[in-house]
């Protein structure tokens, strides 16, 4: 799960990590913004979009104000419109909230990252004097500007380390002790919130010779949310696909994309397979739907529904191997969802596993127009065929 | 031969009365699979179909010398659960449970690099040795003892190999699932290492999947230490960047992890792809005549 960086931020304050001085809640109106300029009290003061995606700066999501009639212009100009970053993609995404934050005198902009890090199989801090850019462009051109430090759970950040990267990264006097204090805020907050990403672009140290987090970026692992009812609150159902929230509604997990054939798989593995092979028979897959291993009656009718409910499926690909999954199950909530919507597409169906036998009679027995596949290659031949795509193999 | 578990394997269920615990606790034992105690806190000294429950691992270990345990443990519990079999002296240790915070992970993952126990999944199938030991949710039906080893970072695709080599008649040495999670407790080059040890293991499955680098490193193992034939499949070849396909490692970010990658490591070790999930079962069998 993202958050915007308004949240972010309220969250590494929360934790003590140094961020500007802001108005700490988004603005939604223009009054607002002016308002919030006011209350800050400084000079000069730095608006930025709240999206979840980055390249807002050179969009034109970020500006500098001077008074509080500039502060409600520029909030007048982008709430409720439209704007297109290199990451939204070309349809862009409505802004709905804005952040007003003190103005920063920045002398370097340095990069400062936390993952969860595969190979070392622990929490990584990565860090650059790269500051500003993307990480991973910096990481193909420039690799030697930086370093990659994992953290060992049992000890967290230990000073030595917060130190040699803070020397890493060309600080000096106070500014060390500073990020010491810094990356150990950063650490305490992913770990006591679960998060899987927290990216501080930049990082940077102010002309009066302070560290701060100028930028910050979180996610978080969606198998942690359980215990974070707070986190959870700061989901924004905009920034997400209606689809997909459904979907998360259910337990299911289920990715948009942009094809025809609606897939639905047991297993994230088997699910990319389908989604590969749909591909080579010369469709494309319209989801990644995994409908999980305890999967219900309810549940497969609901991830049916949902499929059905983008208007591009022209097919229905439903491919189970019952491990946990039981096929009778999943036949039982496709007919209960194929009572409820008007099934107007072709449907292919394979199955195997446990209780195939009972889970094929279900089907065959329920008087819906079904496509029984043998295994995986016919089902893709078959779906891409009910739909009239056919491609020599 | 075969890897890590066997007809003599002594298997303890954590969380055997839950609704999953029961239903595969069942289906292993009906299997073959030793299945001599089960442990939930507080029903210690009653029994589930005639295996004993215990209160802690420890005494479930004391009582009947498992030395293997299966979790069904919630989530949220799942890395206790784990710990106190590690902590019990269990040697191999096996989580299918789906969901576990990966925080949790790094934490048990530090703390089992200095015991003598390993660790299979979360959020994985398990492992089955045909014939012989079935522990885990995998269908037992569709393996048949024999000679290919199978590992796997996805459940049904591994069901999904298996069942294509069965139907060709070719049947498996020992089968694997590490999970799709980013930490797991045993890798592919861990699973390779051990197959390329088992005598009776003559070729290899190996069922990746988008995110991280975990199949380059294998390819890279491969070419350096098999002499075994091995088959690969990669799945997302269709998958968008930056989306997380279901499993919580199925991520491509900054351009790495993406399946074309994969594929041309893989392809660059010796290791023979099938390019379609379809195929897994019948590239092994040319592989295995050409030979």
């Amino acid at each position: 799960m993202n958050i915007h960086e308004f949240q972010a931020k309220q969250v590494l304050r929360r934790f003590g990590a140094p961020v500007p001085v802001a108005h700490e809640a988004s603005v939604t109106t223009p009054d607002e913004a002016a308002k919030a300029f006011t209350a800050l009290g400084q000079p000069r003061a730095v608006m930025k979009v709240q999206i979840h995606a980055g390249g807002r700066g050179k969009a034109g999501g970020v500006k500098i104000v001077s008074s509080a009639e500039e502060a409600r212009a520029f909030a007048t100009k982008w709430l409720g419109n439209k704007i297109v970053t290199h990451q939204t993609g070309p349809d862009g995404r409505i802004v709905r909230h804005m952040y007003i934050e003190e103005a920063s005198d920045v002398a370097r902009e340095l990069y400062l990252g936390l993952v969860v890090d595969r190979k070392a199989q622990s929490v990584a801090v990565i860090a650059s004097t790269e500051g500003g850019m993307e990480i991973e462009e910096v990481a193909a051109k420039t690799p030697d500007r930086i370093m990659t430090e994992p953290i060992d759970p049992l000890l967290g950040v230990s000073a030595f380390l917060g130190r040699k990267i803070a020397f890493g990264l060309g600080l000096k006097d106070k500014q060390v002790g500073q990020f010491v204090v810094l990356l150990s805020a950063l650490y305490k907050a992913f770990v006591e919130t679960d998060a899987s990403l927290i990216e501080i672009n930049p990082l940077v140290v102010t002309k009066d010779g302070r560290v701060i987090c100028l930028d910050a970026k979180m996610s978080f692992d969606d198998n942690g949310l359980f215990r974070h009812p707070e986190i959870r609150e700061l989901r924004d159902p905009n920034e997400e696909d209606p689809a997909e929230t459904e979907a998360a509604k259910f337990d299911l997990s289920y990715v948009h994309l942009d094809g025809n054939i609606g897939c639905m798989v047991n297993g994230a593995g088997l699910a990319m397979a389908t989604m590969d092979i749909v591909k080579q028979y010369g469709a494309e897959p319209a989801n990644f739907l995994d409908v999980g291993g305890g999967a219900s009656t309810e549940k497969v009718a609901a991830a049916f529904r949902i499929i059905l409910s983008d208007q591009r499926v022209k097919g229905v690909l439903i491919n189970i191997f019952g491990g946990i999954m039981r096929c009778d199950v999943l036949a039982q909530g496709v007919v209960e969802a194929a009572k409820q919507v008007n099934l107007s597409v072709p449907l292919v169906v394979r199955m195997e596993g446990t209780n195939v036998v009972e889970g094929k009679k279900i089907l065959a027995e329920s008087g819906i127009k079904v496509i029984g596949a043998a295994d995986l290659a016919d089902a893709a031949r078959k779906v891409t065929e009910a739909i009239g795509v056919r491609k020599a193999q | 031969m075969s890897i890590l578990v066997d007809k003599n394997t002594r298997v303890v269920t954590q969380g055997i009365t839950g609704a999953t615990g029961q239903i595969h606790t069942r289906a292993c034992k009906e299997y073959g699979t030793q299945m001599v105690a089960g442990v939930v806190p507080g029903k210690g000294g009653t029994t589930f179909e005639g295996i004993p429950i215990f209160d802690t691992v420890e005494q479930a270990r004391k009582a009947t010398g498992c030395n293997a345990s299966v979790s069904y443990v919630p989530p949220a519990f799942a890395a206790d659960g784990i710990l106190e079999a590690v902590a019990a002296g269990v040697e191999l240790v096996i989580c299918i449970t789906e969901g576990v915070p990966v925080i949790d992970m790094v934490k048990v993952r530090r703390y089992i690099r200095d015991s003598k126990s390993r660790l299979i999944g979360p959020n994985c199938p398990g492992i089955i040795t045909p014939g012989e030991c079935k522990i885990g949710i995998m269908p037992g039906y569709i393996h048949k003892p024999g000679e290919v080893g199978v590992v796997s970072r996805s459940g049904t695709l591994t069901y999904e190999a298996v069942y294509q080599l069965t139907q060709l008649g070719i049947g498996q040495s020992s089968c694997i699932g590490i999970g799709g999670d980013p930490i797991v407790g045993t890798s592919h080059i861990d699973s390779l290492r051990l197959f390329n040890e088992d005598p009776k293991t003559k070729a290899i499955v190996m069922i990746g999947e988008i995110g991280g680098t975990a199949e380059e490193e294998a390819a890279e193992y491969v070419k350096q230490n098999v002499k075994k034939p091995v088959v690969a499949f990669i799945a997302g070849q269709t998958a968008p960047k930056g989306r997380r396909m279901g499993h919580a490692g199925a991520i491509i970010s900054g351009g790495r992890g993406t399946a074309a990658d994969k594929i041309a490591a893989l392809k660059a070790a010796g290791i023979t792809v099938a390019m379609s999930p379809a195929e897994m079962g019948i590239t092994m069998k040319n592989l295995l005549e050409k030979r």
